[in-house]
């Protein structure tokens, strides 16, 4: 009889009470926020939405710093170059483009724009690899592709999932070559981005899979499905080692992302609210108020002293 | 519940798991025993039967779910705003208010029908009042199907400018990914023939052993997790005191406790600082192997470069460190050397990973423990000091500004010592 993490971790130390307050309000978006990513300076931020605005903030000062209007609606995806000198995105226009940042009010943000990947479908999901020369890509195709930035050559794609991918993300391990997508015919992939294979995929979810995160380890990823349910999967194990769910609990979690221990895993999800769980233990430590419509995008900053959560009343907000 | 006239009833995915799952809790709240308590609601004059107050529903919730009373009322209000409550009073808005306003659950007869037995009774009840209204058209009646009406629509057909709740962002199963899956050629066979050898043939780790790892890794990191522990001197989010970051600066000149002893985790959480992987070529080149570290560094620019500089780079690695008499030769066993050589042949950006992953766990299991007893490491650990949380502010009132910061952007990009170049003096050979 397998057992799962919860019954393990009955002897570590409960967590105290958790006191999380929305630290930020970035007011600016005209819509509906659907994406976000942190620089790696631990306090920019790009966030793109329905109205296909894209707008980077130093979400410290809570100014805006650039913004460019995508000539397509609902920009779904967004990323922060890892140099923190470009962004990508995009979304109904099927395409991510790379956009420079510059500083130069001379020069127009929108005409040194570098569209990169080209899908059949939406693109629902976008990351830059280690550096600002490669992005991976996930679509509503139902691939995901690997692309050199400079010549938008395709480098590697992978084919598997039978619906539209919802989300990806890279594996955080020092040999790396590996990430997991997740899609709407509920299975999560782990691929090899040297040979385009699928390495491992899981099963469990009754519905769309929204959003995947690697736990710090690399060796487990959690996933947040429309079934109201987040899952952990143990790479090593090859199986889900614990479900994070609650009766209470009705809609679908749209985003997830762990803490810098891994100990904590934010969940965004489509009734207004973020729930803070225990990863281990598996209860639900906190719940947080405080958006007007559904979350959309979550993701704890670089170095763990907060998370910004984006939805769909417009606005973003920072909680610690 | 409030059918959406837009999609067709057949569409697979006319039924969210989201409105299904309302749907149970809605019916468990009308159950005659379990559920919540009916009454006749006095509504000015009239008496309206069979409804429910906010506060007996915000009430009822908290002790189904055992949580607090403001999810309940949220719970409650996520209810009321897709129709499946619907207010006595103010139907404009679809709030629920933990008073005694009144409210009742929106009908759905078929459903009711096929799922649950035993609100037959309770159905068949409010199924006789509406015919008897229809043929008597008393004012409470009439009242009951206006506001009912008129919460369907403002679900249904939201005025200009409010959100609808039933609003589900672009389409997903659309066609062209459906074709993805429909085509079954061999090409597809081949792939899962393949997947399921692999998967038969891998090796999986005992449960206990992972689970325990969690617990492990938890505990370790516990600390140095600004959200679980808090961060010294404070978190500037909440302090609106940026000193944590200035502190922890790529480049400062006296690292903090913390973030020494993070190096000594693992040999990845090293050489992902770079002021630690700074300090560890140090190490190396006082012990003439620095050529490892410089080794693994232009193999990892050749995986993530452009794709038109591969040639060169493969080249240029080569030159240095892997060609006989090379000026930084790196000590590969021959196996691996011979194969490497080989696929040089025709270089690609993945031609160097064997010799690259052979060279890393080298310094992952000789050069790293010695490097975590030497006395660099040592010192350092020594040196950094352990912080006092600053004191509160005597003037509470003053806000502190909020320093910027200069973009990414705008500062010069570094220059990287690349393959081509090479450092000079890092392992003493000219």
């Amino acid at each position: 009889m397998c057992r799962n993490l919860h019954q393990v971790a009955e002897r570590v130390e409960a967590l105290g009470q958790f006191v999380m307050k929305t630290r930020r309000t970035l007011k600016g978006h005209g819509n509906k926020v659907l994406c976000m990513d942190w620089c790696k300076d631990k306090r920019r931020i790009v966030s793109s939405s329905q109205d296909g605005k894209v707008i980077v903030w130093d979400s410290f000062t809570t100014n805006k710093e650039h913004a460019v209007t995508m000539p397509c609606t609902w920009v779904m995806a967004c990323a922060y170059a890892p140099s923190g000198c470009a962004i990508a995105c995009g979304g109904l226009d099927n395409k991510c483009s790379v956009y420079p940042l510059t500083f130069d009010k001379n020069e127009n943000m929108a005409a040194k724009k570098k569209s990169v990947a080209m899908h059949t479908n939406y693109l629902s999901a976008c990351s830059f690899t280690n550096s600002d020369m490669q992005i991976l890509t996930a679509s509503g195709d139902g691939t995901c592709a690997l692309w050199d930035v400079e010549s938008g050559q395709l480098l590697q794609s992978f084919h598997g999932h039978g619906a539209d991918v919802l989300c990806l993300d890279l594996a955080p391990s020092e040999t790396g070559n590996t990430f997991v997508s997740g899609g709407c015919d509920k299975k999560a992939m782990v691929w090899d981005m040297r040979s385009g294979q699928c390495v491992q995929a899981f099963e469990t979810h009754e519905s769309d899979i929204n959003s995947v995160r690697y736990y710090p380890s690399g060796d487990a990823f959690a996933s947040g499905s429309d079934d109201a349910t987040c899952r952990l999967y143990d790479l090593r194990a090859d199986r889900e080692v614990a479900i994070y769910s609650k009766e209470s609990i009705i809609f679908g979690a749209s985003s997830v992302d762990f803490s810098l221990s891994g100990r904590l895993l934010f969940a965004g999800y489509n009734d207004y609210t973020i729930n803070v769980w225990d990863v281990l233990k598996g209860s639900r430590v906190s719940i947080l108020f405080g958006h007007e419509n559904r979350v959309s995008t979550l993701r704890v900053s670089p170095d763990g002293t907060a998370f910004c959560s984006g939805s769909w009343d417009h606005t973003l907000r920072v909680w610690a | 519940m409030a059918a959406d006239p837009a999609r067709p009833p057949g569409s697979p995915r006319a039924q969210m798991p989201h409105l299904r799952k309302m749907e149970r809790v809605v019916v468990s709240m009308q159950d005659p025993d379990q559920g919540v308590k009916m009454r006749s609601q006095r509504l000015l004059v009239t008496v309206i039967p069979h409804a429910v107050t906010g506060r007996d529903v915000v009430q009822w919730l908290a002790q189904k779910f055992c949580v607090s009373e403001e999810e309940a009322l949220h719970l409650g209000a996520v209810l009321v705003l897709h129709g499946y409550i619907y207010p006595l009073r103010d139907p404009r808005s679809l709030v629920l208010r933990p008073d005694e306003t009144p409210y009742r659950f929106q009908e759905c007869y078929d459903r009711l029908h096929k799922k649950i037995s035993h609100v037959w009774d309770l159905v068949l009840m409010q199924a006789r009042e509406q015919l008897r209204a229809a043929k008597q058209r008393r004012k409470g009646d009439r009242l009951v199907i206006a506001f009912q009406e008129q919460t369907y629509w403002l679900v249904n057909r939201p005025p200009p400018g409010a959100p609808s709740v039933l609003e589900q962002g672009p389409e997903r199963g659309s066609r062209t990914a459906s074709h993805v899956h429909m085509t079954k050629s061999a090409d597809f066979y081949t792939r899962e023939i393949e997947y399921c050898r692999r998967a038969l043939g891998r090796t999986r780790v005992k449960s206990s052993v992972c689970l325990e790892a969690y617990l492990s890794f938890c505990d370790q990191h516990g600390p140095h997790d600004p959200l679980v522990s808090g961060c010294l001197p404070s978190n500037p989010w909440i302090s609106d005191d940026d000193a944590y970051w200035v502190m922890n600066a790529p480049t400062v000149a006296a690292p903090t406790k913390l973030r020494v002893e993070r190096w000594g985790f693992s040999f990845k959480e090293l050489l992902e600082d770079p002021m630690g992987r700074a300090h560890f070529m140090d190490f190396l080149g006082k012990e003439f192997s620095g050529e490892n570290l410089s080794f693994w560094e232009a193999c990892e620019e050749l995986r993530y470069g452009a794709q038109a500089q591969v040639p060169t780079l493969v080249d240029a690695v080569y030159q240095q460190f892997l060609a006989p008499g090379a000026a930084r030769w790196v000590n590969i066993d021959s196996r691996t050397m011979e194969r490497t050589l080989e696929g040089l042949r025709q270089p690609h950006r993945y031609v160097l990973d064997a010799a690259q992953l052979h060279i890393y766990m080298l310094m992952k299991k000789d050069s790293y423990p010695r490097f975590l007893k030497s006395d660099i490491y040592r010192g350092l650990l020594a040196e950094a000091g352990i912080l006092l949380e600053t004191k509160r502010r005597v003037f509470p009132f003053t806000r502190r500004p909020r320093r910027s910061s200069p973009s990414p952007a705008l500062l010069p990009t570094p220059v990287e010592p690349t393959a081509a170049s090479g450092p000079a003096g890092g392992d003493g050979v000219a």
